[in-house]
């Protein structure tokens, strides 16, 4: 059963990427772009989906194990370490310079452009490279 | 600053958020999981990695949605404004610093601002301030 919760939750946020014109990179930039024409929804998106989701996190906060019976895997962490900030202002330059993200890419992958592939394939490989480095600092 | 009136869709894109939004709270309460996908995906590059029958099927379910989308029609524009060496430098940074700042934009920007996680709010307010500033200087100091 949570194997299919976990298909048919991927699928809706896929949808609702399409939807959302967030798996349009040109509309995507057209956001980021707050000197140019400015197009201002994806932050209703951004709206939309926190709301939507306000509900099920305040539940799944004060309950220790799902509808379905599996543990309840919030993030712990706390601390607003340099990872965190470096990390994430490191993402958001590629994020502007292409205009697409994780989710987005995957959305449009089977799609077949060479653009997503290739974006893909080097944010693949940057992940791999996260991972070697992680293993050798830990080692 | 100036509205693009035109390119503006308001309501498709608050549509499509709820559906996301929908789609997070649902992982979240019936696998117990964040639906945050450079973290999901992150997790199934790495060998042993726990819960990996889930995240997949996740992921595949995001993957087929266009498939699902074109039972109903045409797919959406997408449209790609950058070269080859800009989708690399792109896609090694998105990739890199996702892992690093454990998350991207619906990790952390859903998921995260959802559960009111301060450190969520903390890594939107860096990846949106550094694509702005991206933006601006790609197009607007160097674009000309």
């Amino acid at each position: 059963m949570r194997k299919l919760t976990a298909f048919a939750a991927g699928l809706l946020f896929g949808l609702g990427l399409l939807l959302a014109g967030m798996a349009n990179p040109a509309k995507v930039l057209g956001f980021l772009d707050l000197a140019g024409a400015w197009d201002p929804s994806l932050a209703l998106v951004m709206v939309g989906g926190i709301g939507a989701a306000l509900l099920p996190f305040a539940w799944a906060r004060r309950h220790e194990r799902s509808l379905l019976g599996a543990p309840m895997q919030l993030p712990r962490k706390r601390e607003l370490d340099r990872r965190l900030i470096v990390g994430s202002l490191v993402f958001g330059v590629g994020w502007g310079i292409a205009g697409i993200c994780p989710g987005p890419a995957l959305a449009i992958l089977l799609t077949g452009q060479w653009q997503v592939l290739l974006f893909v394939l080097a944010m693949v490989a940057g992940m791999l490279l996260y991972s070697a480095l992680e293993r050798r600092r830990t080692h | 600053m100036t509205i693009d009136w035109t390119n503006f869709t308001p309501w498709s894109a608050l549509a499509g958020g709820l559906l996301i939004g929908i789609a997070a709270g649902s992982f979240v309460l019936f696998n117990g999981r964040i639906a945050g996908i450079s973290g999901l995906l992150g997790s199934l590059l790495e060998p042993g990695s726990e819960g990996r029958g889930e995240k997949a099927l996740f992921l595949l379910g995001l993957l087929v949605a266009p498939l699902f989308w074109l039972l109903s029609g045409s797919l959406p524009e997408v449209e790609f404004q950058t070269g080859w060496p800009g989708l690399v430098a792109a896609g090694l940074l998105v990739g890199i610093g996702t892992r690093y700042g454990a998350g991207c934009t619906s990790g952390h920007g859903v998921c995260g601002m959802a559960r009111l996680s301060p450190r969520s709010l903390v890594a939107v307010l860096c990846f949106m301030a550094s694509g702005f500033a991206t933006v601006f200087v790609l197009r607007h100091l160097l674009g000309g």
